[in-house]
């Protein structure tokens, strides 16, 4: 890409067009052509990260035989029997109770974060507890200890309990996973409730319900929902609680995902189909909220 | 954890007092009490407290025993020798090496080209927008499926894309054998490394492009009228004000890359020397069935985690410490 550049710079200024009163000068076409080239740079940088995901939707459209050659083969005609297999017309194994099970602990956790991540970071935020810090420094270094420390405990409390193999289970898991999280979240998406307003509505009278109501929900709601996405993606995503506490009847995608391959014969088209499939969710929640998803991972400390 | 918690609250009070002495500023609505702005806090707090600090305290437990599932007979308390194999043990000792590595290599190669990105993204041009999402798109995968696409279509030696790509170059050149190498079993931490960093980097992207944008333009017009090449203005203006975003992203992409347990476990299944910490804790509890042993490693971990989390939770008090200033 750089080998243009000097072409593009030290180009002959083309005649000027006499009826632009104010002429280019000859700095700005050079920062005009490094644009450029700067774009063209970028989209091919775009491109070269994108492959492997357009690599991965191309061969699912693709039948078994026209994935699994070499050189790979491009202009190879379209079909769906990769996504038909997945759904079970080959093995028998419908991949629909593992989707409904991923969907139950990704929406399920998620509401219950929000129930118990809201009215924390109200405690921390709008009304702040003393020593408010330490307890936000307490949720978050609850995230940095490695899960992997206390699963033999939560299994054989579940292997006990009977709770093994049960989605519920990892309803609650998955909460505790990214409460953490949505409590840093919400606390800053709630700070930015300005507070002259909160005091004017005391004054004014109004109760807490409708301050809530009125005042606070109105501003934090697209925080609000920018949190509950990426714990619906983060719960979504998770496999290492969902593999050693699920068997049959709770498994996750993620789950399904290892399980489906067999590693006899063909399956190229029948992985890519799958792995597009199970990532469509979060590709589209995550496309649609770009902006969002940067200020909630960054735990609010950039705007 | 109490010690963890006390450290945390030694950097939280260290960042309080470097505020301003006065009146709290919100003074009118701090007349309820204290209790009942203590109460929201409570079910997240002992919710958390449960779920996740409560078996901690049992792993303490079964880490001084001996206990092998498939044979529950011979359980017994065995003191501290669980702890006397975690520091001989082999396989162990290995899984700290490559967890290191493995993170610290991610992290720091993810932030380069994060902030490489970043960059290019950050001026204007024609369809900025498209090339945006192209590149958040790696992240977006469910990091099973991200290692499942790595595995079996591009490392695949038969007919992943890789060596079909050489193929193709080889063809180019006129070579009829062209180099097909098992990219997984000839490099197999550089493959799970890749993988990793290819799913990270957009991450790092994001977070680097914000604090771009964030970024007062005047005082980068004023050193252009001053003189100064783009290259002095990105070592002495963005840079400096990048810290806090390359803190924050080295912060968060460690916290998730050393628990890293998919890519590990689909990629190589912990073979060849790239199992982790996560993988071989996974491995000595799932698969071997060593509950006291297992819970022994993991309590070494856990120190270990706490050691690196103070450190780490002192540079987010850092970098929030002027946002709390309200």
């Amino acid at each position: 890409m750089t080998t243009h550049l000097p072409t593009v710079a030290s180009a002959p200024p083309p005649t000027r067009n006499p009826r632009h009163r104010l002429p280019q000068p000859p700095s700005a076409r050079r920062r005009k052509g490094w644009n450029t080239a700067w774009g063209l740079t970028a989209w091919g940088a775009g491109l070269f990260f994108f492959l492997p995901v357009a690599w991965m939707v191309l061969t699912s459209f693709h039948s078994e035989t026209d994935a699994a050659t070499n050189p790979p083969s491009l202009a190879a005609h379209l079909t769906l029997s990769g996504y038909r297999e997945f759904f079970g017309s080959a093995t028998g194994q419908s991949p629909l109770p593992a989707l409904i099970n991923s969907a139950t602990a990704s929406i399920g956790s998620t509401l219950l974060v929000l129930l118990l991540a809201v009215p924390a970071a109200y405690a921390l935020a709008i009304k702040p507890v003393r020593k408010w810090r330490d307890v936000l420094f307490f949720f978050l270094s609850t995230k940095m200890l490695p899960t992997v420390a206390g699963l033999l405990p939560i299994y054989l409390f579940a292997k006990n309990t009977g709770l093994l193999d049960n989605i519920w289970l990892l309803v609650i898991l998955y909460t505790s996973m990214n409460l953490p999280i949505a409590v840093w979240m919400m606390r800053s998406f709630l700070a930015e409730v300005p507070i002259s307003i909160l005091e004017a509505a005391q004054i004014d009278g109004a109760g807490l319900l409708t301050t809530l109501r009125r005042i606070v929900a109105p501003i934090a709601a697209p925080g609000i929902a920018a949190t509950a996405l990426i714990c619906f993606i983060f719960s979504w995503n998770e496999m290492l609680f969902a593999r050693v506490l699920t068997g049959v009847a709770a498994i996750t995608s993620p789950v399904f995902l290892t399980g489906f391959v067999t590693g006899e014969g063909l399956f190229l088209a029948q992985v890519c189909a799958a792995a597009t499939l199970i990532s469509l969710p979060v590709l589209a929640a995550g496309f649609a909220a770009q902006d969002k998803l940067v200020q909630g991972l960054s735990l609010g400390a950039v705007k | 954890m109490s010690l963890m918690s006390r450290a945390t609250s030694t950097t939280a009070r260290v960042a309080a007092s470097s505020r301003s002495p006065g009146p709290e500023p919100r003074t009118r609505l701090a007349r309820t009490g204290s209790w009942a702005r203590r109460a929201p806090l409570l079910p997240a707090m002992i919710f958390l407290v449960v779920v996740t600090q409560l078996p901690f305290v049992v792993t303490l437990v079964i880490s001084s025993f001996s206990w092998n599932s498939l044979d529950p007979t011979s359980r017994h308390f065995a003191g501290l020798s669980n702890y006397a194999r975690v520091f001989t043990d082999n396989e162990l000792r290995s899984a700290v090496g490559t967890t290191v590595i493995m993170t610290v290599s991610i992290v720091a190669v993810s932030l380069v080209l994060g902030l490489i990105i970043a960059l290019l993204l950050n001026r204007a041009f024609l369809g900025r927008g498209i090339v945006r999402t192209l590149f958040i798109a790696p992240f977006l995968l469910v990091p099973v499926a991200a290692a499942l696409l790595w595995k079996d279509a591009l490392y695949n030696p038969n007919y992943g894309l890789l060596n079909g790509l050489l193929t193709w170059v080889g063809q180019l050149f006129g070579s009829h054998h062209p180099a097909q190498p098992d990219w997984l079993s000839t490099m197999p931490k550089t493959a799970v490394e890749t993988s990793l960093i290819w799913q990270w980097t957009p991450f790092m992207m994001l977070i680097l492009l914000a604090g771009l944008q964030s970024q007062p333009t005047d005082a980068i017009e004023a050193a252009r009228v001053d003189g100064a090449g783009p290259l002095q203005i990105f070592r002495y203006l963005t840079l400096p004000h990048l810290r806090r975003y390359l803190e924050l992203g080295t912060l968060l992409g460690s916290i998730y890359i050393v628990q890293n347990f998919d890519a590990v476990f689909t990629l190589t299944s912990g073979g060849l020397g790239t199992a982790n910490l996560p993988y071989s804790i996974y491995e000595t509890f799932y698969q071997a069935h060593e509950y006291g042993q297992a819970s022994a490693n993991a309590v070494v971990v856990l120190v270990a985690t706490i050691v690196i989390a103070t450190f780490a939770l002192r540079v987010v008090s850092s970098l929030f410490r002027e946002e709390t200033q309200r």
